[in-house]
Order: C-alpha cells, then sequence, then structure tokens
C-alpha cells in the first residue's frame, strides 16, 4: 500500500517535470530569436539584448531550464516583462480570484451533475432520462463563449439581477467581486455538467445490472438502499477520472469565461499577458495550472484507491485493475 | 403496387442520422458558399450598416454593413477546415504512438504515459495561447497547435484499446512467426483498433470546432475580416440589442454543426460497441 502510494507520488512529480521541461522549451528554445518575436520587427538592438538578458537566452538552454526550474522550487518566479514586478505576486492574486468561483462550480456541479446521472439511469428510457441526455447534450455542443453572452443578455440586459461585468477590473476587492461571481459560476457548472452526467448515467447502468446490485434488491432492500449503499459508490469509481478532467478542463473554461465578464482571475491574465507577450507570465500560468491538474488526478487516483480495495493490495492486484485510472 | 419490390424499404430516421446530415449540410454550405448570395463576405458598407431583416438582407448587416447571411454561411470555412487537419493529425499521430506503447510495453510503454499526461496536464487553451504568442496565428500552426494538444488524448485512448489485443492469440502467433514490431502494429493491431479511432475521429472532431471557435472568439484564431462564427460573436456581441441575428446566426450555425458531430460521434461509438461516455475520461 505505501509503495504504491509513493510510486503514484513520484509519477506525479515526474509528470509535473516533464510538462515544466515542454513548457520552458517550447516557448524558450526555439528556432529563431524569441526576443524579436516577442518585441516585433521594429525592436532596437539594444532592446534585443537587454531581452535575450531577462530572459536568460544568453546562456546554454538547458542552464536557462536549469535556473528557471530552480527559480519555481524557491518560489521567484521570474518578473513580469511588462510591469517589472514579481510574477509570484501577480499570479497569487489573480488564481484566488479564479478559486472564488472555481470553488463553488467545482462543488455545485460535481454534486448536481452525480445526481443528475443517477436519476437519469434510474428512469432509463423515460422522459426524464430522454430531457437529462438532451441537455447534457446541448450543453455539451455549445462552447462556453456562447453561453456567457446568452447569460450576459438574459440576466444582466433583460433581467438586471446579476452584475454582468465586473467593472472595477484589477483593482476590484472582495466585496466588488462576490456580487459577480454567479453568472460565471453557472456557466462554469454548465459547461462541466454534460461529461459527468453522460459518464455517471453510463456507469450506474452498468452497475444496477450486476449481480450483487441484483442480490441486495431481491433481498428485499429498499430502492433507495440499493442505490445509495451498493450501487453508486461502485458507480462513482470509473467516474473519479472524468470528474478530474472536468476540474482540469475548468481552468481552460475559465480563460473564457473571465474574459466575457471581465473578470479579473487567471483567465483574463493569460488574455491579457498573450496580448502584451509577457513570457514569463505565461510560462508560469502554464506551471500553476499543470500543478493544478497533475494534483487534481492524483487526488482521484487516491480516492479510487479509497474506495475500492482492489486498487491497493499487492501488485498483483494492481496489474489486474484497469491501467486507465491511474494513467 | 404490383410488385413488392416496388415499395421502398422503410428506414427508421435515427439520432445518428440527422447528426451525419446536419454535418454534410454544414459541410456542403461552406463549400458552396461563395456562390450562394450575391454578397461578398469582406467588403464593407457603411451606409447599410447595422441593418434588421429585409428583403435584400434577409439576416440583416453587421456594424460595417456586411450581409449577415454571407457571413454566417461562409463562417464554417475556417473552424471546418481546421478541425478536418487538425484532427486527421491528431487522430493519426496518437493513434500510432497509442499503437506503440501498448505493443512495447515496459519502459518504453512508460516513458510515452509520462509524455502524454505531461502535454495533457497544460490545459489546451492555454497551450494554444501559449504557442500563438511565439509562432503568431497562422493557419499552419493553429493546426498544427490543435493537433499537439489533442494527440496525446487519442493516444492514451488507443493505447488502451489496443493493450488487450496485444495480447491476443494472433499477436503471439504473429511474434513466433518470427515478424517484426511495425508489421505487427499495422498489420494486426491497427485494423483492430480501427472502431475506436473511427469514434476518437468524430468526437475529437466536436472538440476541436468548439476550441478552433473560442480561439476565433477571444482574437486569437481566424484573422478579421476573414468570415468566421467564433470571430462574428465577438464582433457582433456588442450591438447584441440592436441587431441580434448577427449574434444569433452564427451561434446557431455552430451549434447545429457541433450537436450534428456528437450526434454521429455517439451512433458511431454505439455501432462499433465502444461506451463513448467513459471516454470523456481522456
Amino acid at each position: 500500500m505505501a509503495q504504491l502510494l509513493i510510486r503514484r507520488i513520484l509519477t506525479s512529480v515526474v509528470t509535473l517535470l516533464l510538462a515544466s521541461f515542454l513548457v520552458y522549451f517550447a516557448t524558450s528554445a526555439l528556432p529563431g530569436d524569441v526576443a524579436q518575436q516577442l518585441l516585433g520587427q521594429d525592436a532596437t538592438e539594444e532592446a534585443l539584448a537587454q531581452m535575450r538578458e531577462d530572459l536568460g537566452l544568453e546562456q546554454s538552454v538547458w542552464a536557462g531550464y536549469a535556473a528557471w526550474l530552480g527559480g519555481i522550487l524557491t518560489g521567484d518566479l521570474g518578473t513580469s516583462l511588462v510591469s517589472g514586478e514579481p510574477v509570484a505576486g501577480i499570479i497569487g492574486g489573480a488564481f484566488g480570484n479564479t478559486l472564488l468561483i472555481a470553488v463553488p462550480a467545482i462543488v455545485i456541479g460535481v454534486a448536481l451533475s452525480l445526481a443528475l446521472g443517477v436519476a437519469a439511469a434510474v428512469r432509463r428510457g423515460r422522459g426524464a432520462d430522454t430531457s437529462i441526455s438532451m441537455i447534457s447534450l446541448a450543453a455539451m455542443s455549445i462552447p462556453e463563449f456562447v453561453i456567457a453572452t446568452l447569460l450576459v443578455l438574459v440576466f444582466a440586459i433583460a433581467m438586471p439581477v446579476f452584475p454582468a461585468v465586473v467593472l472595477m477590473g484589477d483593482d476590484a476587492g472582495l466585496g466588488d467581486l462576490l456580487p459577480a461571481v454567479w453568472l460565471p459560476v453557472v456557466t462554469l457548472v454548465l459547461v462541466m455538467a454534460a461529461y459527468i452526467i453522460r459518464a455517471m448515467r453510463s456507469s450506474t447502468i452498468d452497475t444496477m445490472a450486476t449481480e450483487y446490485a441484483l442480490t441486495a434488491e431481491l433481498k428485499g432492500l429498499r430502492r433507495r438502499d440499493v442505490l445509495l449503499r451498493h450501487v453508486v459508490p461502485t458507480a462513482l469509481l470509473p467516474v473519479l477520472p472524468v470528474i478530474a478532467i472536468n476540474i482540469a478542463w475548468l481552468l481552460g473554461g475559465v480563460v473564457v469565461v473571465e474574459t466575457i465578464f471581465n473578470y479579473p482571475g487567471l483567465g483574463a491574465l493569460m488574455i491579457d499577458s498573450v496580448s502584451t507577450r509577457d513570457l514569463p507570465v505565461l510560462q508560469a500560468i502554464a506551471i500553476v495550472t499543470a500543478t493544478v491538474y497533475v494534483s487534481v488526478n492524483l487526488v482521484a487516483d487516491l480516492l479510487a484507491m479509497l474506495i475500492d480495495p482492489r486498487q491497493r493490495g499487492t501488485t498483483r492486484s494492481r496489474a489486474a485493475a484497469p491501467k486507465e485510472e491511474t494513467a | 403496387m404490383s410488385t413488392q419490390t416496388a415499395a421502398p424499404r422503410q428506414r427508421r430516421i435515427t439520432a445518428a442520422g440527422i447528426g451525419a446530415a446536419a454535418v454534410v449540410v454544414t459541410i456542403l454550405i461552406a463549400l458552396l458558399s461563395p456562390w450562394l448570395t450575391p454578397y461578398s463576405a469582406v467588403a464593407t458598407n457603411a451606409d447599410a450598416a447595422l441593418l434588421g431583416p429585409t428583403p435584400a438582407h434577409w439576416l440583416g448587416t453587421d456594424q460595417y454593413g456586411r450581409d449577415v447571411l454571407t457571413r454566417t454561411l461562409e463562417g464554417g470555412r475556417y473552424a471546418l477546415l481546421v478541425a478536418f487537419l487538425a484532427t486527421s493529425i491528431a487522430v493519426t499521430l496518437g493513434t500510432l504512438v497509442g499503437a506503440v506503447a501498448a505493443y512495447a510495453d515496459g519502459w518504453l510503454d512508460e516513458a510515452i504515459s509520462r509524455v502524454l499526461d505531461a502535454i495533457l496536464s497544460v490545459p489546451a487553451v492555454l497551450a494554444l495561447l501559449l504557442i500563438v504568442t511565439v509562432f503568431g496565428q497562422g493557419l499552419w500552426v493553429i493546426v498544427l497547435a490543435v493537433s499537439i494538444v489533442y494527440a496525446p488524448a487519442v493516444a492514451r485512448v488507443v493505447r488502451g484499446a489496443a493493450r488487450p489485443v496485444v495480447s491476443s492469440g494472433y499477436v503471439a502467433a504473429a511474434r513466433a512467426r518470427g515478424e517484426r514490431a511495425l508489421p505487427i502494429i499495422g498489420r494486426e493491431i491497427l485494423p483492430n483498433v480501427l472502431d475506436t479511432v473511427l469514434v476518437e475521429f468524430a468526437m475529437r472532431a466536436s472538440w476541436v470546432v468548439l476550441l478552433v471557435s473560442t480561439l476565433s472568439f477571444l482574437g486569437f484564431g481566424a484573422n478579421p475580416p476573414t468570415p468566421d462564427w467564433g470571430l462574428m460573436i465577438q464582433e457582433n456581441r456588442t450591438a447584441l440589442t440592436v441587431a441580434p441575428l448577427g449574434t444569433v446566426a452564427p451561434i446557431v450555425s455552430l451549434a447545429v454543426l457541433v450537436i450534428g458531430l456528437n450526434l454521429a460521434a455517439d451512433g458511431l461509438a454505439k455501432r462499433m460497441g465502444v461506451d463513448r461516455a467513459a471516454r470523456a475520461a481522456a
């Protein structure tokens, strides 16, 4: 068990190291002059030299990567090319704001989708199932920028209950942000719900068809108890990775949602940094989101081990467990 | 009605059929769009800005006086082209890598899996924005960027589907005959994961269309004045209350295409016996 845990955590660390390597090399070690790309064609020779020094491009790629990685590990994410401030501070503030919409969206989204998935499975083939399936198909097919635009139209313009956008921009305090989190949260919930609902529905249907679920029912247990005690815990297992992936996707969806609602989080920072070509900030955001992704997947796997005894036993039973869930 | 054979065989209209039809119609419209309306999609006309629906302009005009119907009909071209190219490259690349990983097993499999995980750990939109920041937003940059972002997910799914094939008797037989790795992968493994690959193609295509439209909406995809649905929604949403059709028409077109792709993918998955709902994890 302990060995398995350590192995799983080491895997996450290796994945993160590889991700940092890819991010750095994809953006700094390109053929051609990154400084020229960032500053444009009419940059002066001095500005280019300065930029190369700032980005650490004078040294070899490997030395540059080592210095960059060392900085990350000691909490130094570099300096913004635009504001000259430390990247860590800029990202910390924006990440906090993003959590303010992401955490409620995850909690509501996961709870709601699991409930809807089970509900659809229980009423398989009937009206409720069909409507839940059709709504999730639509939610899957309509991009978040459309959902967000429509929500702005309906709520902020036609029925002004919620503020549509944050007017304060970067200087907004918690008091200014709280009333503005609702529409972004609703958008994110809609975006993440579809896949979880579908996965939970299909997994619950499969589990209800197993012999032990049938046994429990034949034993005379109430339908509700069969579902909650025997079916749902097992059905949850294959859905855990789907939830993990959707939480990770949420960080991508945040880009669009924050742009539309002018919400000063990590996603809006990302777009600003692309427009101003602020490479150190972008690299840092990539590392932060990669860390979130890897951690969320790790937590999902640990949860799976907790629920499913087969996944924590000896090496032999690990080989028997589906590899895809840990990969 | 003298002969029975003259009666047409009853064919049920399925959701997958409707989906496939929606996709085919969208592609046909995109191909034929230059000949469908008398207007240019890019020429501006300040005298006819933000018109409502008229006999001359069925869906009205946008803020630059461009015909919304013309731009909507042509608006799928960019996303469809990028989606077709990027999905083809991503699925081909992902299938090969996944099949090799499944066949190799051992350290190579482990190494490939770790690299795939590392690429997947950076959200697609962010990865694309990073690539666009450094390389610019040319068509091929975006096609290749989208392919690189989606290939690992395909590879993981194909690896999962190919593993049972690798441990099957006929692969063992091929090995015993002394066949080399590449012919085995090409002749024994790939044909047996074809169903998975086809479902992947339909599914990824719908995601890529959404991703490309999102990129255009954010201003990092199609360049103005190119007619593109994502870009149109971005340009016209400020005039949503004055000329709503400029925003609604591209939204409906995009939704029809993606719902069509999803229905087709669902139908394909069902026919091939692949559980698509569980697939969303990869």
